[in-house]
């Protein structure tokens, strides 16, 4: 422990400034991580019905596609088991201009209202009324004894509010099921039949007798299946999240190595001694393990904490991609826990003690009483340059043969290694580069800056361990803006260029509410006649919709009249052109798929889909993959003419319609305002749901960007402390320089010009290491995700522009250090040994 | 001593310390140019400290130091930094040569921190004038002790500079290369007419010089001749 203390804590707490850069970097890496993580799991925090703490824990949930006939409750309940089957309708609604979830519940059946101990009781059997969360009833202003409408997807109707539900954070309303079926227009059709057991009553056996009695293509699970379903449906977004908070920690990790290589090298003397007066290799090691692990310790749970006050600016922002895009979800609260914070603790000491692990068994093998130099040193690094080169073409080839395999469990794990394989093999390449790129530019550097620039120059390829190991960690966080960069800059260019061709009608009609990737509420089935009857109306493109499972995940199953779409070219195919395609579903066993859900379930064209439709399975080929970028659980969309013949109650959810030509949009859909009132819809001219679409886009990307900018300022924190160790290893040759003539602004101009010169190496090595990282996120890791096809376009002049910033800002990194420099005074620095 | 054709005056020079140390105490001196001084003593007698006064590194707590025509208290950083680039070099008992630059470029490093045009030619010619001219690309760990203190006498003459400071320049070489390093110091002084200061131990380095300085606590005891 005195070892400890007088070769490892007492030069940490002489360099103050550098410990304190080091500790920071750790903070941000694991405050990242843990901030990605609570923030994550807050966001999709909860998927249970509003309903479950109101009616008690439901065992099962039996749902069906396109509905589940209302008869099927009469006749479980004939079934020889203790278990009572509650019909549900879940629907949205609008009460004036606020939307809410309509419940239909039937009272008798649901076990905690018959007590009176719900609310719910209070429905009793009258057809008006009503149960209001509270949040709803505090948003309308609504209190007990008050009477309101309700607008469903068919009719409204006047309720009043008999109960309120205290402490429910979402807004729904809580009527009889018929009048909840009288509202929606689903009449003899439940959206599920809630299943409550028994207390003796062995789950398996009615389990097993419910699955033999209902008909074969419907599902029965329990509710945590639901959830588990859900959380399944935002995991790959959690994924590459997660994924993208580590690059912080693995900068980070640049640092601790860098840290204590320093460490070693600064105190080679002191360990040689230690060694020759008996100290054991072991305790060398374990002393700059050690020395890791409390800055690791320090670091992580400052970064716990700070991760907590980051999750709290972040969480609006992963909620509302999550219900954009992903399945609506109702934030819940952000809770640090001593595990998590243990979990961050663990995690970050971990990364910390691993990459000092290098660094520590060298200063372990230092011989007894050899105090080697520095030169050695560098010597042996170039000497692995060439070995080192070699393993980074290995890995580099290694990575492209790993993007080839397929995704595991429907994560794009072989993705992932090789963007890690990519990055290694970055960082084995870097003393070569820099050292090539330094000694290359070393002309140009010494006839622009002089002295300075010769002094710098040498001085990065004499350190060159320690500037690559600067270099690596700058150049992996630029890499990942670069590469991200493209990513989204391509994708973005893709969604404008597929809107563009997708959004070829004038205007778009659908209801109110909340919507999420590509699952819209229900609009009235009178509105396509009522809109018809406007003369200015060219054509309509009526889509039914509704979500559907497959294969165990959700979709959207939907009947689209294809000779519209045909006509107004409105789908682009993977296969190739449109018309063939769609000519062929009319009234046809035929549907067409989006890409995603072709990647997702491995489906091809010409394949059979076999999908559970009501009460029967019916088998539909599938005719082609068109592009579609509107969600990532996939669309299968036949003609009206044969989806409807199966799925007659599909509703109509969203309707394109075209103008003649002369008309004007903007009256026009005025007057629909006017003729449509009754029916709570939103009209959007085409500008505007692109524009809209593109917001979202943008704001889905925001959380990226911030992920990306910590690891720039972790990075550049590293710099600033590199260069300040450069500066404290080189005090002599620095005094040095000044007793040779050098003034206070060489000094600074050199160390300045050491700063650009790594800020340039690592922009180079990180553009080159981000494009290559680019490829593996769009043609591998997202379209494994998520199943789309991204067009390749890099925005260059927003990533040149954002490499220069960094360039500049490392540069800005350097002027602590070269300050410190300057002050050095030169007969102490000369004479201090 | 005479001072009319000084290359470094010192008049009354004290230096104390921050504890009260007085390293110097009223020493007055002339160092004329084109003869070779040196400095003898004991360690902490305080020859170091006065030629860190000779080379406008350190400055008295009182009297004054004069180089070539400027009292080195009264200036600022800027002109103490010309000062050095253009009229003093250094020699120092550890080399000091930067680990990073090959040789031709240590000696180059003065010039071009002055802004000289033709440094690496006259750079050459000094590496030349210690015959180390074919070393031009060594690094330093690649010369020996005695080829390294050479590179460092190239390096202080490379400015032909009016004073020629070295601090045990033969402390840490065995006895050829100590002798080829004094040559050339004597050489400095007879071709160059720089001043040439000596702070040393040895009895070889006392020999080749023009006139011995010996000092006891801070104090010129003699003079000799």
């Amino acid at each position: 422990m005195k070892l400890f203390t007088c070769l490892i804590l007492r030069p940490l707490r002489r360099d103050r400034a550098r410990t304190a850069l080091t500790i920071l970097s750790v903070a941000l890496g694991v405050a990242v991580v843990v901030a990605i993580e609570l923030a994550g799991e807050a966001a999709t925090g909860s998927f249970e019905s509003s309903l479950t703490t109101l009616v008690g824990k439901v065992d099962y949930e039996i749902t069906a596609n396109g509905g589940v006939n209302e008869t099927w409750a009469g006749t479980l309940a004939g079934l020889p088991i203790d278990a009572r089957f509650s019909p549900v309708i879940e629907q949205p609604v609008r009460v004036s201009d606020h939307s809410a979830t309509l419940f239909g519940i039937d009272v008798l059946s649901a076990p905690s209202s018959q007590t009176g101990a719900s609310p719910l009781a209070d429905i009793g059997q009258l057809g008006a009324a009503a149960v209001l969360s509270s949040e709803f009833a505090a948003r309308m202003s609504l209190h007990k004894g008050d009477t309101f409408r309700i607008q469903g997807r068919t009719s409204a109707g006047d309720f009043k509010v008999v109960a309120i539900a205290l402490r429910q954070g979402t807004p729904w309303i809580a009527v009889d099921i018929a009048a909840a079926q009288r509202l929606s227009g689903l009449y003899g059709k439940l959206d599920r039949i809630e299943v409550f057991l028994g207390p003796l009553q062995s789950a398996p056996q009615a389990q097993s007798l419910i699955r033999r009695t209902l008909p074969a293509a419907w599902q029965m699970e329990t509710p945590a299946a639901r959830s588990d379903e859900n959380r399944r449906m935002v995991q790959a977004f959690r994924w590459n999240l997660r994924i993208l908070s580590y690059i912080s920690l693995l900068v980070g990790a640049f640092l601790i190595y860098n840290t204590i290589a320093v460490s070693v090298v600064r105190r080679r003397t002191e360990i040689g001694i230690l060694r020759a007066v008996g100290t054991s290799s072991r305790t060398v090691l374990a002393m700059f393990l050690a020395e890791a692990a409390m800055l690791g310790i320090i670091g992580s749970l400052a970064g716990a904490l700070l991760g907590r006050l980051l999750a709290s600016a972040i969480i609006r922002m992963i909620s509302d991609t999550v219900n954009a895009l992903f399945v609506t979800s109702r934030p819940g609260d952000i809770t640090l826990t001593p595990v998590a914070i243990a979990g961050a603790v663990l995690v970050g000491t971990a990364v910390a003690v691993g990459s000092a692990l290098i660094p520590a068994r060298e200063a372990a093998r230092v011989a007894p009483a050899e105090a080697m130099r520095r030169e050695a040193r560098q010597q042996e690094v170039r000497l692995h340059a060439t070995r080192d080169l070699i393993i980074a073409t290995v890995l580099s080839l290694v990575a492209a043969l790993l993007c080839q395999l397929p995704p595991w469990e429907n994560r794009p794990i072989a993705g992932y290694a090789a963007a890690l394989l990519l990055v290694i093999a970055a960082a084995l390449l870097s003393p070569f580069f820099v050292s090539t790129l330094i000694r290359a530019l070393r002309g140009t550097v010494k006839s622009l800056a002089g002295a300075a620039g010769l002094v710098a120059s040498r001085s990065l390829v004499a350190s060159l361990a320690r500037t690559s190991i600067v270099v690596t960690a700058l150049a992996t966080a630029i890499s990942m803006m670069v590469s991200v960069g493209i990513m989204v800059g391509s994708f973005r260019q893709t969604v404008e260029v597929w809107l563009d061709n997708q959004l070829r009608a004038d205007l778009y009609i659908r209801a109110r509410g909340q919507s999420t990737a590509g699952v819209f509420p229900p609009l009235g089935p009178q509105v396509p006649a009522l809109l018809r009857e406007l003369p200015e109306v060219r054509d309509l493109d009526v889509l039914h919709s509704t979500v559907f499972r497959y294969h165990g995940q959700q979709a959207t199953l939907a009947a689209a009249s294809t000779a519209v779409a045909s006509r107004e070219q409105a789908l682009r195919f993977l296969d190739g052109p449109a018309a063939p395609i769609l000519a062929s579903l009319y009234n046809r066993d035929r549907a067409v798929v989006s890409e995603p859900f072709a990647t997702r379930h491995h489906v091809h064209t010409g394949d059979m889909l076999q999908l559970p439709l009501g009460e029967r399975t019916v088998a539909l080929t599938v005719a082609g993959i068109y592009y579609d970028y509107s969600s990532d659980r996939g669309f299968v969309i036949a003609d009206s003419s044969t989806m409807l013949k199966y799925v007659p109650d599909l509703p109509v959810t969203n309707i394109a319609i075209y103008l003649r030509e002369g008309a004007n949009a903007t009256s026009v859909r005025r007057r629909m305002e006017d003729k449509l009132r009754d029916f709570s819809v939103l009209i959007f001219p085409h500008q505007l749901l692109r524009t809209q679409a593109i917001e979202v886009f943008d704001r889905t990307f925001a959380i990226t960007w911030a992920l990306e900018a910590v690891a720039i300022l972790v990075a550049m924190l590293g710099a600033a402390n590199s260069l300040l160790a450069l500066v404290l290893d080189r005090r002599r040759e620095i005094g040095l320089v000044r007793y040779l003539g050098a003034h206070t602004s060489q000094i600074y101009r050199m160390i300045l010009t050491e700063a650009a010169l790594i800020g340039l190496a690592a922009s180079v090595l990180g553009i080159a290491l981000g494009l290559a990282l680019s490829l593996v996120l769009v043609f591998v890791i997202n379209k494994q995700s998520f199943g789309w096809t991204i067009q390749f376009h890099p925005p260059l002049g927003l990533l040149g522009a954002a490499v220069a910033l960094v360039w500049v800002v490392t540069v800005a990194a350097g002027l602590y250090p070269a300050r410190y420099a300057a002050k050095l005074i030169p007969a102490d620095a000369v004479h201090e040994e | 001593m005479s001072e009319t054709s000084s290359a470094v005056s010192v008049r009354g020079v004290s230096r104390v310390y921050e504890g009260g140390v007085a390293a110097l105490c009223d020493v007055t001196l002339c160092f004329p140019a084109g003869r070779v001084t040196a400095l003898l003593g004991r360690s902490g007698c305080g020859k170091t400290t006065l030629l860190n006064m000779c080379g406008a590194m350190d400055f008295p707590t009182s009297g004054e130091v004069e180089i070539s025509g400027q009292v080195t208290s009264g200036l600022d950083d800027t002109r103490l930094t010309n000062l050095r680039r253009t009229k003093i070099g250094f020699v120092f008992q550890f080399f000091q040569l930067l680990p990073a630059l090959t040789a031709l470029e240590n000696v180059e490093l003065p010039l071009l921190l002055a802004g000289v045009g033709n440094s690496e030619a006259i750079a050459r010619e000094r590496l030349a004038w210690v015959d180390l001219a074919e070393k031009a690309s060594a690094l330093p760990w690649q010369l020996s002790g005695g080829q390294m203190q050479r590179v460092a006498i190239a390096r202080a003459l490379a400015h032909n500079p009016a004073v020629l400071i070295a601090d045990e320049p033969t402390g840490n070489l065995d006895t050829i290369s100590g002798d080829h390093v004094l040559r050339l110091l004597r050489r400095a002084a007879d071709e160059s007419g720089a001043a040439v200061i000596i702070a040393t131990h040895s009895a070889e380095a006392a020999a080749i010089a023009d006139a011995r300085v010996r000092m006891r606590d801070g104090r010129v005891e003699s003079i000799e001749p």
